[in-house]
């Protein structure tokens, strides 16, 4: 069972309930938690895991062996990304550009192009005290591209069949997320009453619409703001799985670094109700 | 010789572009007759790569110089590896006419 939790706006509360979800889920099977928001991943400060694994994160950089190759310019070609340029008879490589698809390397008629590893950040993965097993992609600063962190930490070590997964999407609505949500069985959308947390919630519904994941809202920060979210929702039929109050309390809790869950004890049975209700909608659609 | 300007429309009178990499069109000119083209930038749309898109359209182009109002730093590198001698629209310059006009009395920076 894989549940990704996203939001589109920042700072809606996708970690404080993911942490809170893995937290309220231990006794339920294997939890992993899988910190994708790679630029700031902050799901640990919550867990706490004790990191035993450390490895590179490295994309495939292309190097032209000027001796094989002919200067066609094949590669140039098939390179979308224009990280490969030809000038006069010399193959430029840019490689902040370069996604490392190995596009360049299948395609050129010479064998002419070696790919060197380039490092862009690390993958890092541990146990908690509850036995949840953490991971986290950390992207280097200054290095442009998220993705393909995103998708090595995915790979990073593979889950038992059992095992309930947490992806915690980073903030936004673009390639990030939508590499975090590939896969997923469901999506939790944390929005909040005001005109941004509406508008991003929009965008994500498109998303997971385009990519067919079944989604569910919960609402952040409720009762601040206005009713257009709520207005919005109940247009749409929307159904909301679970509110989160707007509380000082819980606010100077999560500062701290206490989880939902210790703060607001009563919301673990929340949050294992909530799972129960996902878990039969999935398997009702498999049945179906 | 043969000269290539960034541009906001498709016309020798075009406002001039002061972004290379994302400039809508790029005309060239010859300095010694005055005929021009326009040509559509590939890399205005992009998600990445415009400089570099839109530098391997002027090399593959044999331009002798550029003109905008910047480069980047990847559009910078392709153009110097080609040796293509890059320079800067001023303050005078409004239209890709008058950046012309300029750069014929020489009175064009170059871009560092």
């Amino acid at each position: 069972m894989k549940i990704a939790i996203a939001s589109g706006k920042g700072g809606t509360g996708k970690t404080t309930l993911a942490t809170g979800l893995a937290l309220s889920l231990i006794d339920q099977g294997p939890v992993w938690y899988l910190d994708c928001d790679v630029e700031a991943p902050n799901g640990h400060l919550f867990l706490k895991p004790d990191f035993s694994r450390q490895v590179q994160a490295v994309i495939p950089i292309p190097q032209i062996q000027s001796e094989r190759c002919t200067s066609c310019g094949r590669c140039v070609e098939v390179c979308q990304f224009h990280a490969l340029a030809k000038v006069g008879k010399k193959i430029l490589v840019f490689p902040q550009l370069c996604h490392g698809c190995g596009s360049c390397t299948w395609n050129c008629p010479e064998g002419a192009i070696l790919e060197i590893p380039n490092p862009i950040g690390v993958l890092e993965s541990g146990l908690t005290p509850e036995g949840i097993y953490y991971s986290r992609g950390l992207l280097t600063v200054s290095e442009p591209m998220p993705t393909p962190i995103i998708r090595q930490l995915k790979r990073l070590e593979t889950p038992p069949a059992d095992a309930i997964v947490i992806l915690d999407a980073p903030p936004g609505a673009s390639c990030s997320v939508v590499e975090t949500l590939r896969g997923a069985d469901y999506v939790l959308l944390v929005s909040e009453p005001t005109p941004f947390g509406l508008h991003d919630l929009k965008q994500m519904l498109g998303i997971v619409t385009d990519m067919g994941i079944p989604s569910g809202v919960i609402i952040n920060r409720d009762g601040i703001g206005d009713d257009r979210l709520e207005s919005f929702l109940d247009q749409n039929s929307l159904p909301v799985l679970l509110r989160i109050p707007f509380s000082k309390e819980l606010a100077m809790g999560l500062a701290a670094g206490d989880s939902l869950i210790r703060v607001l004890p009563e919301y673990r049975q929340g949050l294992r109700n909530m799972y129960a209700q996902i878990l039969e909608f999935i398997n009702q659609g498999k049945t179906s | 010789m043969k000269i290539i300007l960034s541009a906001q429309t498709p016309d020798i009178n075009s406002p001039i572009e002061r972004r290379f990499g994302r400039c809508p069109y790029l005309l060239e000119v010859d300095t010694e007759t005055d005929e021009w083209q326009a040509l559509s930038n590939p890399g205005v749309g992009q998600s990445g790569g415009a400089g570099v898109a839109a530098a391997q359209l002027v090399v593959d182009q044999k331009g002798e110089a550029v003109i905008s109002g910047d480069f980047g730093p990847n559009a910078a590198n392709a153009l110097k590896a080609a040796s293509l001698p890059m320079y800067l629209y001023n303050l005078e310059c409004t239209t890709v006419q008058q950046a012309v006009e300029q750069f014929k009395l020489g009175q064009l920076e170059l871009f560092k």
